[in-house]
């Protein structure tokens, strides 16, 4: 099998990924790219423990995904790859320009984000940093759950 | 004599209001039991309504699943304010209801008289 979606979702490993993604592609890893939870064993622990038996949480930082993409794609189960920013899967894809589709599946509030769909809130700064993805190939949709249409970026970010 | 335990339900979208409303409807006890919800937050804002809950005092903090946001915010400030906060998780009405009458004792131990009494309530009644 492969990586079935690359997600972008600032809570990380939660319901809605583990759930509402996990049950009907039948996921058998999630690969979580954050350097910072990458570097702290408590919080590796707290996601773990929203990962269901038959499940596995994978941890790395970008340089370590960059170096294990491959081993992931040959994997026979099915993997999601999660990063909370949009500056990660930025950096991620820099390093891995195989990577062609980020799905964007809850980024939220902040102090200068524009709600641009219920669940993405994007600053200009996000927004042109995934319109320069586009530019180089890679398809840019929002999902937030797989029975929800994938609205692509030039729609909710024009 | 230290304040009153307060009770902090965390959870997904509106089940903490639902729940917080009918413990309180069932026991007659009101303001001991505070919901907050993760609906629209990130890691950040879930955290800061969190402790906007808990105020000053002693808490627990009840959330909905083993795993995920809810549980990440409430572990987050947690460990940031130290003692006088406990985490339980798998809330249900039955732990509520024995937690409101129970709020002298210290964080830990309502926590785990909290997991004794919601475990006793989930059963297979004869049918």
């Amino acid at each position: 099998m492969s990586i079935a979606v690359v997600r972008v979702d600032d809570r990380l490993i939660h319901g809605q990924v583990v759930v509402g993604w996990g049950q009907p592609l039948g996921l058998g890893f999630i690969a979580l790219v954050d350097d910072k939870v990458r570097g702290s064993g408590w919080e590796q622990d707290l996601y773990r423990m929203g990962v269901p038996p038959g499940m596995e949480a994978v941890f790395a930082s970008v340089d370590e995904a960059a170096r294990h993409y491959d081993d992931w794609v040959k994997d026979r189960r099915v993997g999601l790859l999660l990063t909370g920013d949009i500056d990660t899967i930025a950096a991620l894809i820099a390093k891995v320009p195989k990577l062609r589709r980020v799905t964007l599946g809850g980024i939220h509030h902040k102090p200068g984000r524009v709600e641009r769909l219920r669940y993405v809130y994007l600053t200009d700064e996000e927004v042109g940093t995934l319109r320069a993805l586009v530019r180089q190939g890679v398809e840019v949709v929002a999902q937030d759950v797989p029975t929800a249409r994938a609205v692509p970026l030039g729609e909710f970010a024009p | 004599m230290s304040d009153p335990l307060r009770g902090v339900v965390v959870s997904h979208a509106g089940l903490a209001q639902s729940l917080v409303a009918a413990a309180e409807h069932i026991s007659g006890v009101a303001g001991a039991l505070v919901p907050v919800s993760n609906e629209g937050c990130d890691g950040g804002s879930l955290k800061a309504r969190i402790g906007e809950a808990i105020g000053a005092g002693p808490a627990v903090l009840f959330v909905d699943l083993p795993g995920g946001s809810c549980l990440a915010g409430a572990v987050r400030i947690a460990r940031d304010q130290g003692r006088g906060i406990a985490v339980v998780t798998g809330v249900n009405l039955a732990m509520l209801l024995d937690f409101v009458f129970h709020r002298d004792l210290p964080p830990a131990e309502a926590a785990q008289r909290a997991v004794d009494a919601g475990g006793r309530a989930i059963r297979i009644p004869p049918a």
